[in-house]
């Protein structure tokens, strides 16, 4: 945790320290179309490539269990309608599979002035910006794959539970130094419900 | 929440007109038991006594009965309780465990009763419960969303009420249950005044407590008396009720449920029993009956509810009483209406009403299904009506503003038209509404106009907004638009946009993260009358009114404990 609590109303120091903590993606990937959503400045700090190791293991490994029951039950058991569920479990969870290094390179957050700003989603582009006065907590999960990897999940919670802002994968120095630096922000900004 | 040094500071005197709110620990009203748990022993009391009628009978005046002996022994290999105290003479015994079960229900309701507690800080209000589990609950009075009053039918007849202070979480309300209404009432001022941060200044208007006449019986008397005329005539007693902007006649409230959605189905409905009775199958006529019971203790429900409507400003917020059987009146203050939607079904519009629901947080958890009744502020109005409440709820908003938005917003779109709306080449996204489909952002608000069949709007205030999305599908890609998401607490106001043009929505999105942000600067609802620089009015202090019922006026001096 480099982040002293005086540096509250600057964002440059704890952009500067998240970006150091490298091992993440360079480069933003959206939508070709010139009508896409793009904001016109700020800069994008993207989320490690480990998180996509992460989901390829755990996707992965359900994808070999379903395949595996349905080889089962169908050729040792003879239940021939299997092939209709297995299938297209199968069918979705290839596709997630092939999309994944995709969608993980389409995350991303801008930590502005007063605002926090997440985007992500390449065919369905998502952008929301949350000023950081409204911060009612912020929870970091890891689960124990994560924690192998060495990646933390962060969600910033608001009263509205629409807003849904949740960045998975960020290096783990990252999201400490990510929350405390919110938390001092959102301290200083206070707002009442 | 951090504790200021003095935590349990007691409130300063001229700002607290009643005695309960003096910072030390009150109990409730001595009656509350009964209310809370007695009624049931009552009731089961005369189940019992009602099925045991013909037994008791017997018992009791046997000579009206004869060959009272032979059923007796005929009892005996049955293994009914009453038979085996019957015939083992066993009167004195069964007489007295059944003393002794009344005595000791009495005791845990009297001990549960003394147990519960409650006190009123400078800071918070404080609830604390139970005889074993003793659970402590705070609500700081800054975060305070409103305070509701109120009284169910039994209570109303018995001069009592149920306080509930409402606080900013699933299931984080603080329940005063209950107080004589006097009491509560000048409690909520109480809550209010202090949470409003309103220091001492303006506590100097008088404190006219209502004095009873006679004993306690001719209270209680005086009381019922008067709830039943006031279940007639429909006021407020025994404060000053400051007058309702809007009034709803009975038959528009009536006619508005009759011409509805639900009616639509009814008929519906109705239609194909007869058609089905006229095919020969009768059994559809079963499934109809339950329905049409169901549909009408429904309506009946949600008119009585309706009935006795009223809303007023107060100096600490909407005051907003509905309800004829079971009475409730709660007071939002200043900046805790998190959107307001103005709607209109379309069955409507030849008569020209709307209603009017808000998004709030009601400290309910989420499941709650009494939470409704406390979203819809308006259940049917004129459009003018719809502009005193909007003008209420929303004190800050310029006058021309007002016009704006009810000439444009609610009606429009008209000449003029200043929202911006969705392009004409993406009319197949909402085909129907796409000419009204659109947005303006002024100062305070957001205001997010759409439909046809259902005309919406909804009005979002900055200070109170939490984030803004914009979501972008291949379809809306393909048109240049995007969808604007406006996230606010949980309720039943819709604030999505569809189909903008995608220009728009980005500076829209820039607009509205500068706008909440300066909105939220500038905001000083959470103590809603202090002065923004922190000077103090005059002090000019008021002794607190000192004529309390007797039954409230010890202090709960015991040490607190837990087992």
């Amino acid at each position: 945790m480099t982040n002293s609590p005086e540096e509250t109303a600057d964002s440059s120091p704890v952009s500067t320290a998240i970006d150091e903590s490298s091992g993440t993606f360079e480069r933003l990937v959206e939508p070709r179309s010139e009508n896409r959503l793009v904001l016109e400045a700020g800069v994008w700090h993207q989320i490690s490539p480990k998180y996509v190791w992460v989901q390829f293991i755990s996707t992965g490994s359900f994808l070999l269990i379903t395949v595996a029951a349905m080889l089962v039950l169908a050729l040792v058991l003879h239940q021939t309608w299997v092939w209709i569920p297995g299938g297209i479990l199968t069918v979705i969870l290839v596709w997630t599979l092939a999309i994944l290094p995709r969608q993980a390179r389409s995350i991303g957050y801008q930590l502005r002035d007063d605002d926090l700003v997440f985007r992500r989603g390449i065919l369905w582009q998502r952008i929301v910006a949350v000023p950081y006065g409204r911060m009612q907590l912020v929870d970091i999960t890891h689960g124990p794959l994560d924690r192998g990897f060495g990646i933390a999940q962060l969600k910033f919670v608001t009263a509205a539970a629409a807003t849904g802002v949740v960045i998975p994968g960020l290096p783990q120095q990252t999201a400490e130094t990510l929350r405390d630096h919110l938390i001092a922000v959102a301290e200083s900004r206070r707002t009442g419900l | 929440m951090t504790d200021s040094a003095l935590p349990h500071a007691a409130p300063p005197r001229a700002l607290v007109r009643s005695p309960l709110s003096d910072g030390e620990w009150h109990r409730l009203h001595p009656l509350t038991p009964l209310l809370r748990g007695g009624l049931v022993l009552l009731v089961v009391i005369g189940i019992i006594v009602a099925n045991l009628r013909d037994r008791l009978f017997i018992l009791f005046v046997p000579w009206f009965a004869p060959g009272f002996e032979d059923e007796a022994a005929e009892w005996e290999g049955t293994g009914d309780p009453i038979d085996f105290v019957v015939a083992n003479n066993l009167y004195l015994l069964a007489a007295l465990s059944v003393l002794g079960v009344l005595v000791v229900l009495i005791a845990v309701f009297y001990t549960s009763w003394r147990f519960h507690t409650f006190r009123i800080t400078d800071d918070d209000v404080e609830v604390r419960s139970g005889i074993l589990f003793r659970t402590q609950r705070r609500a700081p009075l800054d975060r305070v969303q409103g305070v509701n009053l109120t009284r169910p039918m039994i209570a109303r007849l018995l001069g009592m009420a149920k306080l509930e202070v409402v606080g900013a979480g699933a299931d984080a309300n603080v329940k005063l249950e209950y107080l004589s209404t006097s009491n509560a009432e000048a409690v909520r001022a109480d809550i209010l005044r202090l949470a409003s941060g309103r220091r001492l200044s303006d506590a100097a208007a008088a404190a006219g407590e209502t004095v009873r006449p006679g004993g306690r019986v001719a209270a209680l008397g005086h009381t019922v008396g008067r709830e039943i005329t006031g279940l007639i005539e429909g006021p407020e007693a025994p404060v000053d009720v400051p007058d309702s902007v809007v009034s709803i006649p009975v038959g528009r409230l009536v006619a508005s449920h009759i011409v509805s959605m639900s009616t639509v189905a009814l008929i519906a409905a109705a239609v194909a029993v007869v058609i089905g009775l006229s095919q020969g199958v009768t059994w559809i006529l079963f499934g109809f009956v339950p329905a049409l019971i169901g549909f009408a203790a429904y309506w009946v429900r949600s008119i009585l509810r309706s009935l006795r409507y009223s809303i007023a400003p107060t100096p600490d917020g909407v005051r907003i009483t509905f309800g004829l059987l079971t009475t409730i009146t709660e007071i939002v203050p200043p900046g805790r209406v998190h959107a307001v939607e103005v709607t209109q079904p379309i069955l409507w519009r030849p008569a020209g009403w709307w209603t009017i629901r808000i998004n709030r947080l009601t400290g309910r958890s989420s499941t709650d299904t009494t939470t409704d009744q406390f979203t819809t502020v308006l259940p049917v109005g004129t459009a003018a009506d719809v502009e005193r409440v909007l003008r209420l709820l929303q004190p800050g908003v310029p006058d021309e503003e007002w016009q704006l938005i009810v000439q444009q917003g609610i009606l429009g779109p008209g000449d003029g038209d200043t929202f911006t709306n969705t392009p004409r080449r993406a009319w197949w996204i909402r085909p129907f509404s796409f000419r009204r489909n659109g947005f303006r952002l002024t100062d305070d608000l957001l205001l997010l106009r759409r439909g046809v069949v259902w005309r919406k709007l909804a009005i979002l205030p900055l200070a109170r907004l939490q984030s803004l999305g914009l979501h972008q599908g291949p379809l809306d890609r393909m048109s240049r638009v995007a969808s604007a998401r406006a996230h606010v607490v949980t309720g039943p106001v819709y604030a999505h946009l569809a189909a903008i043009d995608r220009d728009a929505a980005l500076e829209l999105f820039a607009d509205v993260a500068r706008g909440t942000v300066r909105a939220a600067s500038g905001d000083r609802t959470h103590r809603w009358a202090q002065e923004p620089d922190g000077t103090e009015p005059p002090v000019s202090p008021v002794p607190p009114a000192d004529s309390a019922p007797a039954e409230l006026e010890e202090p709960f001096a015991e040490p607190e404990q837990r087992a």
